[in-house]
């Protein structure tokens, strides 16, 4: 028997038998399937709630602290008056 | 704009139930022969095929064109790949002979069997999806040939290699 043969012989043995699609498959897989997209909106909604989270944050803390403002001088007493 | 949504989820289902009808039958047989269990009994080809369609399901609407039987089927491969990877070590090695065809073949081996044979899916695609070379998926698919058209004591894999090599 040369490889030809022998690949139909096992492609026939493989096609034996095929089973029974059960009926409820249909109804699980959309269920876990709408399970799936529903994690995947509501991680990204969670994403996006971190992030304006964080830039709200981000934007009271720059407004109230002012880092880009020259701290007053500690050692040198400012000079008024001459 | 909520009529839209609505119409394109209905277009939607429909579409994809008509896939799953044209498609559950042979990917159950394809999942049935991968997990070697009875076509009447076969609960692990149903979970697989299953989680793999629900996977289908939630990338439905980006798949550009992609064939979807395609996507389906490297999803159950490599979803059988990892659990077979899994519970290769796992406690419960006291297994009983599973009923199926390909039972008497390695988990891999059944891969590629399944890919190569039952589903016609390109050597090197195969290799690829499996993460292996392509000699390495035609030695795997002649020793599973030998060993399903020669059941009876299956020969010594240094005599099966030669043999595989001079033929």
């Amino acid at each position: 028997m040369n490889r030809t043969e022998r690949e139909a012989a096992v492609r026939r043995l493989l096609e034996q038998r095929p089973p029974q699609v059960p009926v409820e498959l249909y109804d699980d897989v959309v269920r876990r399937g709408e399970r799936v997209l529903r994690r995947r909106t509501a991680a990204r909604r969670v994403m996006w709630l971190v992030l304006f989270a964080a830039a709200v944050a981000f934007t009271v803390w720059a407004l109230t602290v002012r880092p880009w403002v020259e701290p007053p001088s500690q050692t040198t007493p400012p000079v008024s008056g001459w | 704009m909520r009529e839209r949504q609505v119409s394109r989820g209905a277009r939607r289902a429909r579409e994809f139930e008509a896939f799953v009808a044209g498609a559950a039958g042979r990917l159950l047989h394809a999942a049935t022969l991968l997990t070697a269990e009875a076509p009447d009994d076969n609960p692990r080809a149903r979970r697989l095929l299953t989680l793999a369609l629900a996977h289908t399901y939630a990338c439905w609407d980006r798949l550009r064109g992609e064939d979807p039987y395609d996507r389906t089927r490297r999803h159950l491969a490599t979803r059988f790949a990892r659990e077979a990877w899994h519970r290769r070590g796992g406690p419960g090695r006291t297994r009983r002979r599973p009923p199926g065809t390909l039972a008497s073949l390695a988990p891999q081996e059944r891969l590629v069997v399944v890919l190569r044979l039952y589903e016609g899916v390109a050597e090197e695609q195969a290799a690829a999806l499996l993460g292996l070379p392509a000699d390495r998926v035609r030695v795997l698919c002649d020793r599973a040939i030998a060993a399903l058209t020669h059941p009876a004591g299956r020969p010594a894999p240094a005599v099966r290699g030669t043999e595989v090599a001079s033929s």
